[in-house]
């Protein structure tokens, strides 16, 4: 998926770019609507994050003209203001969903994926890998003729497995991206999914290795 | 809400104006009825004395000379006149300069020498009764000189006395009617007098605890300087608690955006360290990052809902729709951790009468509540539906569920005793007991036999749809 983020904060654009690259996400950033506004007239994008308040404008009248204009690219708002009648406002000129920061990555992630679902129609979110396909919108796996249905964080742990098939990641690692920093986790707490998502994987093709001591991959049988 | 105990130097106002009222009727009556005594006597006293008067008048022209004699005719039917108005007696006597003619020789005699024809009056007391008197001179020439004859008559006024008597009675009793009248009378004044009052204490006292909108209750214009008092009183507060809210918006602010820097900063460290316990440290302190940034979160959510109640504007909301948005944002955050939302009823439009902004809030923190306390993979269910005039909104959880003796967990600042490692303000429920105070609805927290709680929030139907 193609994301595009406004947000004037050097660190907090690059921090939220490199998460999103995590998932595979190609993340272009802009610290002005100026630029935004360049960067979509050249390009087609899946989602933009926005935050409200930037250095030649207010993201929401950004929003309100984008809307005239009828793009319809669904947007997130990040706003550094909590107040109510900011997030309701958002909602009303268009915007897909909102989160206020400091915000949780994770919890990014989930409104950035519960957003794409929504607008899901057009994308194309299938991807084909040894003997099966996933579909990440649709939160399903198909193997031959059988669909398999994923929870959440069994889709979000194949999702990171399959943003580089063949590589290890580290328990912590996946950890990290799989849980909310705000849960007390251990780090046994991802064997429970592995071995889920290991049965969701049968006959598929592919197999979820473990590494011991390493971590895990997937790879082809 | 029981009024506060009055000042200790209360007094009541209503008693002071009855009794107030009952002592000055009370002098009326006494000073009316000596006024009715005093104009009674005069005007009885007047009749008669013009009786009186034209008796010796008559006696006077009774009196003749013949020859060298006087002659004196009595005039009997006027003497019978003068005894009419009751048993008088009456007493006469005629004298010159030498002496007594004829008639009673010691009855008292004027001071003043009285004229020919209008009589002087006078009272004395003769023989033990109290006279009134009446003296006249008349010229008799009495051969060749002229002799001054003084007539007195006077005659006792047992009569008078006692028609006075019966009249003082008779304006006593009118006066004592008149003061038996009062007293309702007086009740019913003091009454009329203080019930404006009483209205406004009633206006005031019924008011919420964040209803600080002027008082503009209807009063007579003797309240005005009050009012004015309690309303300047009012906004003085209320300028207070904007200015605190607005101190609160603001800071909660500023302590944001560094927060979200730090918080990042530390997930970067986090992805980039592999020792154990660095990284169990940085999870502790985004942890803690998070914490504070939901309690600021709830401080505004806080300070918004009692700065609208304050301006409290109902209008209809459609709680259903409302509800549903607020379910799917909170529904992503659900969905990290497996937890599945379900809704049941929100198909159909449930018109409320409130302020959608605080409902909002109010929804938003019921069910992040419900996620919070939710176990992973566990099912939060919320039920829209109807229940007499009320909307019903259910919130259903599996979670740890209340703990006995923590049954009301909706004051500020108060988290159950069994959170455990769950972040939060306990500041999300008083919250939402303050949207539905606000709304004149109601919220209930309750475990559910099997596990969990069930969070109910009652609205009240906007009276189209009722």
């Amino acid at each position: 998926m193609r994301f595009l983020l406004v947000e004037d904060s050097d660190d907090l654009a690059a921090a939220v770019a490199s998460r999103l690259a995590m998932d595979g996400h190609g993340v272009d950033r802009a610290a002005t609507l100026a630029e935004a506004k360049e960067y979509l007239e050249s390009a087609p994008y899946d989602l933009i994050l926005l935050d409200i308040s930037l250095p030649d404008g207010d993201g929401r009248e950004f929003l309100a003209r984008e809307r005239g204009a009828r793009r319809e690219t669904p947007v997130i708002m990040m706003t550094a203001s909590a107040s109510v009648n900011d997030r309701v406002n958002t909602l009303d000129q268009g915007a897909d969903d909102y989160i206020t920061k400091p915000f949780d990555f994770a919890e990014l992630q989930a409104r950035c994926r519960a957003v794409l679902r929504r607008h899901a129609g057009a994308a194309d979110s299938r991807l084909q890998y040894a003997g099966f396909t996933f579909d990440a919108l649709a939160a399903t796996l198909t193997v031959g003729d059988e669909v398999r249905e994923l929870r959440a964080r069994e889709l979000r742990l194949l999702e990171i497995l399959l943003s580089r098939p063949g590589q290890i990641f580290s328990k912590p690692h996946l950890i990290d991206r799989l849980f909310s920093f705000d849960e007390e986790v251990s780090d046994n707490a991802i064997e429970v999914y592995v071995g889920r998502l290991r049965r969701k994987l049968d006959g598929s093709g592919a197999r979820l290795e473990t590494m011991r001591g390493v971590g895990y991959r997937l790879i082809p049988e | 809400m029981k009024p506060a105990a009055a000042s200790p130097a209360g007094f009541s106002l209503r008693r002071r104006l009855v009794w107030q009222f009952a002592a000055l009727s009370l002098l009326l009556v006494v000073a009316l009825f000596f006024a009715v005594r005093f104009a009674a006597e005069r005007a009885s006293r007047a009749s008669q004395d013009a009786v009186l008067g034209a008796a010796v008048i008559s006696v006077g022209d009774g009196i003749r000379a013949v020859e060298e004699e006087l002659e004196l005719d009595l005039p009997y039917a006027t003497f019978s006149m003068l005894g009419a108005m009751g048993n008088e007696r009456i007493f006469y006597s005629l004298s010159t300069g030498d002496g007594l003619v004829t008639g009673y020789d010691d009855l008292p005699q004027p001071q003043v020498t009285p004229g020919d024809l209008s009589p002087v009056f006078y009272g004395a007391d003769y023989r033990g009764s109290r006279l009134r008197l009446a003296a006249l001179t008349r010229r008799v020439l009495l051969g060749q000189r002229i002799e001054e004859i003084t007539v007195v008559l006077g005659q006792t006024r047992y009569g008078q006395a006692a028609i006075a008597r019966d009249t003082a009675r008779s304006a006593a009793w009118i006066g004592l009617g008149f003061l038996a009248l009062t007293v309702p009378v007086a009740l019913w004044a003091a009454r009329a007098v203080i019930r404006p009052v009483d209205r406004l204490a009633e206006a005031v006292t019924r008011r919420g605890p964040q209803d600080l909108r002027p008082v503009l209750h209807p009063a007579p214009r003797e309240l005005v300087p009050l009012m004015g008092a309690l309303n300047g009183f009012i906004a003085r507060l209320r300028g207070a608690l904007q200015l605190a809210e607005t101190f609160i918006f603001e800071a909660a602010h500023r302590i944001r955006t560094p927060l979200s820097l730090v918080r990042t900063e530390a997930e970067m460290a986090l992805a980039e360290t592999t020792d154990e316990a660095l990284r169990q440290r940085l999870r502790r302190m985004v942890r803690a990052i998070g914490e504070s940034s939901r309690s600021a979160n709830q401080i505004l959510d806080h300070a918004m809902v009692l700065y609208r109640s304050d301006q409290f504007m109902a209008e209809p909301v459609d709680v259903a729709a409302l509800a549903g948005s607020v379910l799917r944002s909170v529904r992503a955050v659900a969905e990290m951790r497996d937890i599945e939302m379900r809704a049941e009823g929100l198909d159909q439009p449930c018109p409320v009468l409130g302020d959608a902004r605080m409902i909002e809030v109010a929804l938003r923190n019921i069910l992040d509540n419900a996620v919070k306390f939710s176990p992973d993979e566990g099912n939060v269910l919320l039920r829209l539906s109807r229940d007499g005039g009320m909307a019903r909104i259910e919130v259903t959880d599996q979670g740890r569920g209340l703990v006995a003796g923590d049954a009301d967990l909706t004051g500020r600042f108060r988290r159950g005793s069994n959170v455990g490692d769950v972040v939060g303000s306990g500041l999300g429920l008083t919250i939402v007991t303050e949207v539905a105070a606000a709304h004149g609805g109601r919220f209930t927290l309750s475990p559910r036999p099997e596990k969990g709680t069930c969070a109910t929030l009652f609205l009240p139907l906007s009276s189209a749809s009722a």
